[in-house]
């Protein structure tokens, strides 16, 4: 098959996506297709169009490439490609939009607030601090809402860090969230055609414990997959990461990040609390979903063939449908 | 037979995955010092300053297009038709006696005049620093340096895995009186550092040198208290106005002072080519760590050095340097002046190729750069200077790489940003901070050096640790 792997762009995890791309290709050329490398750009149509392949394996991640962009772009020259569609790309890219249609499916998600840029420039939201730190408590964290690789993620642990936090944040979006911390175990649910993978637990090196850029650091925070877990804590996390993946509409494959919050928690922190979903999980040699595929005794060439396969099996789907 | 190489497949060139099980062995094999390099996203950050259509103040480049590719051209071809077999073959160790001819004069023209068997040429003056380390430090071995630091030597001291102390600067250059209370300290508790590592002229990145007063006093602790310094001393050439101040090594004579220097920003850094002048006893040692890390410096380039100052013109093209980089110090400064907002301040530099911007404590630079990014410009961010995590709300602006006008637009740009972050932290907290700088150092319009007034009293390098 003529396969053409998107891999660069211009958002801030340009890097990550050349790393996943790089494998990507690789394990696709042993498999004996015929692979074509696209860095995306001004000319990503034109050479879609000349290129001709016959599917579109997405290694993008970030705005851009994991928002509904680049794969509306591909809806209109009619190629298929890998991962979920447009508009769940657009709901998990944005954590506001995500949690708000998790939160609507009765999915557990820590309480938020989100504010744009505006609401603080213009319409006086600092004045609402005192409420926020009411129903959220501290400490809190700060995201940007549409940012990958926990850039810009910020722990507030009291009121007198939250403006340092928002400024933050507030440069890789102009939109921002404020989330109840829970205090739990970070897990990684990878879901493959609609089907969890065994579950990953990131455990940061305590040293690096509120350094979220630590938890993409090899030696700096350990992983364990399968992640030790009783029986029934590992079929609620299955079972809320896999309704997660319905409520946003996903396809082929996507991660599921989850805080298994403690039994010890209030009722809104206790089990397994959804906090985002990556339409385009990283790929790379350190990255959490081929790890869990790994765990599943899936080789990663055998989990890009599937990838490809499945992004095939939509388009043939729509087109009946269609 | 030539017919019977494989043909070269696209993807020959890289390696089979990596699976995760691999990774853990690997993991287990890494060395200690491994594990204090960067964080990759900040890598990756700045792999993206490098897209064609960002203007980047964030390198460290001369500008070598203004060397005449004739004259290049030239040299090259005469190494060709007269020495081609010598110029392909290793050299020695410590390198040739003609480049050491050639760098005792660039040394001569700072009043210097080093033992040629006192001097070994490195590959880059990087290397120099790398081979001092080697040298001299164990695991734990305390370094005094100044702080911000130079970007590059922090990955050195710390795969050396040393306990380094940054002593804060002023627009003096490295605060002395802070280096002995450091001195004291490390006494107090039985140590002494291996060396003192400074750039006292035109400091990477802060921009200041160190006063003449500082000099003497600096090699007078050096003797009394038998302690090395290691004078890294790259732009010392490059000076736009003011006083010539005498290096350390010309002070002390070369009793306690190792002296790097290097030809990149006097010639080209492509060539590679720097040298480190030490006493008998540490050179001993500097050469068997050259032999291990490389055997030779490049023979090529320094047949190409050779050939260029026997022409015996380089001053000409520093001088040429100088004149460039003085004016697009001034656009920058001019620059910085208009567009960035009075919470911010920076160094007045006199020579070399660096500014250092200091914005308020909240704004971190890191952060920042995303922003910037999103506007195609970037800066290095000021923690990278440091060993310990501060300097995040400074910045390294460089004014050699880029013209005047991509120098405007880029400090326009970050001006703007910085600018909409100092609103949007004023919105939130509903205060607005003190101005970090004095703004009656501030000109009323937008103007030229003069207009700047007292500018030169702004001390952005002072960390203000008790406002924290």
């Amino acid at each position: 098959m003529r396969v053409a792997v998107l891999a660069g762009g211009r958002s801030l995890e340009r890097g990550v996506s050349l790393r996943s791309g790089a494998r990507v290709e690789d394990a696709l050329r042993s498999l004996g297709h015929d692979v074509i490398s696209v860095d995306p750009g001004a000319d990503l149509v034109q050479r879609l169009k000349s290129e001709r392949p016959d599917v579109a394996f997405i290694a993008l991640h970030g705005p851009g490439g994991e928002d509904g962009t680049v794969q509306e772009l591909l809806e209109i020259v009619g190629i298929p490609y890998t991962g979920p569609g447009v508009t769940a790309c657009m709901r998990c890219m944005d954590k506001v939009t995500a949690k708000q249609e998790i939160r609507a499916a009765g999915l557990p998600t820590p309480d938020w607030v989100a504010f744009n840029a505006t609401a603080f420039r213009e319409l006086g939201a600092a004045d609402t601090l005192d409420e926020i730190e009411q129903r959220l408590g501290f400490p809190l964290v700060v995201k940007p809402a549409r940012q990958g690789s926990s850039l810009g993620v910020e722990f507030a642990p009291s009121r007198a860090e939250v403006p340092e936090a928002l400024v933050a944040a507030f440069s890789y979006d102009d939109r921002v969230l404020l989330e109840r911390y829970v205090r739990g175990r970070e897990l990684a649910v990878g879901i493959l055609d609609g089907a969890p993978l065994p579950i990953v637990e990131a455990i940061p090196k305590q040293e690096d414990f509120f350094n979220f850029e630590a938890r993409y650091e090899i030696g700096r925070t350990d992983y364990v997959c399968p992640a030790e877990l009783s029986a029934p804590d590992t079929a609620t996390v299955h079972e809320a990461a896999r309704s997660t993946w319905d409520a946003l509409g996903c396809a082929g494959f996507a991660r599921v990040d989850v805080m298994l919050g403690g039994a010890d928690g209030t009722a809104e922190t206790r089990g397994p609390q959804v906090l985002e979903v990556n339409a385009i999980p990283g790929l790379t040699d350190t990255s959490l979903f081929p790890q869990a595929a790994e765990a599943a005794g899936l080789a990663f060439e055998e989990l890009c063939e599937r990838i490809v396969e499945l992004a095939g099996e939509r388009s043939r789907t729509a087109a009946l449908q269609g | 037979m030539r017919g019977d190489r494989p043909a070269a497949t696209p993807d020959r060139h890289r390696r089979a995955h990596t699976s995760a099980r691999d990774l853990e062995r690997y993991a287990g094999l890494f060395a200690r010092r491994t594990g204090v390099m960067r964080s990759s996203a900040m890598r990756d950050l700045m792999a993206i300053t490098a897209r064609p259509e960002v203007i980047s103040l964030a390198g460290g480049l001369p500008d070598t297009s203004t060397f005449p590719p004739e004259s290049f051209a030239a040299q090259m071809t005469r190494i060709a038709q007269e020495s081609s077999a010598q110029a392909l073959q290793y050299g020695p160790t410590e390198g040739f006696e003609r480049t050491k001819e050639c760098l005792r004069e660039v040394m001569a023209a700072e009043g210097m005049n080093p033992d040629p068997e006192d001097i070994i040429v490195t590959t880059g003056g990087q290397q120099a620093i790398d081979l001092v380390c080697k040298t001299l430090l164990d695991p734990g071995d305390p370094v005094i340096c100044e702080g911000p630091t130079y970007p590059g030597a922090v990955p050195v001291f710390c795969s050396y895995e040393a306990d380094t102390h940054q002593v804060e600067m002023d627009e003096e250059g490295m605060r002395i009186d802070q280096l002995e209370a450091v001195l004291d300290r490390l006494e107090g508790d039985g140590r002494k550092p291996k060396f003192v590592y400074t750039v006292p002229s035109f400091q990477n990145p802060a921009g200041v040198s160190l006063s003449a007063e500082r000099r003497r006093r600096l090699v007078e602790i050096a003797r009394q208290r038998e302690v090395l310094v290691v004078e890294d001393n790259p732009y010392g050439l490059l000076r736009f106005e003011g006083e010539e101040l005498p290096p350390l090594y010309q002070l002390d004579g070369g009793d306690y002072v190792i002296y790097v220097g290097t030809f990149s920003k006097i010639l080209s850094p492509g060539i590679r080519l720097g040298w480190c002048v030490a006493p008998p006893p540490v050179m001993e040692k500097v050469v068997l760590g050259k032999q291990a890390a490389d055997l030779c410096t490049s023979t090529l380039t320094q047949y190409f050095v050779a050939e260029y100052f026997a022409e015996g013109r380089w001053r000409d093209y520093v001088d040429a340097l100088v004149g460039i980089y003085r004016s697009r110090r001034d656009a920058m400064l001019d620059a910085l002046d208009r567009y960035f907002p009075e919470q911010a301040q920076w160094t007045r530099p006199t020579g070399g190729l660096f500014v250092w911007a200091t914005l308020p404590d909240y704004i971190d630079t890191g952060d920042l750069l995303a922003k910037a990014l999103r506007d195609d410009v970037a800066f290095v961010p000021g923690a990278a200077a440091y060993v310990d995590g501060r300097g995040s709300s400074s910045m390294r602006l460089n004014f050699s790489g880029s013209d005047e006008s991509e120098i405007r637009e880029g400090v326009r740009r970050i001006g703007h940003v910085v600018g909409e972050q100092v609103a949007l932290y004023e919105t939130i907290t509903g205060e607005t901070p003190l101005p970090a700088a004095s703004s009656a150092s501030r000109p009323g319009a937008a103007g030229s050096e003069e207009g700047r007034g007292s500018g030169g009293d702004v001390l952005p390098l002072r960390r203000r640790e008790d406002d924290r």
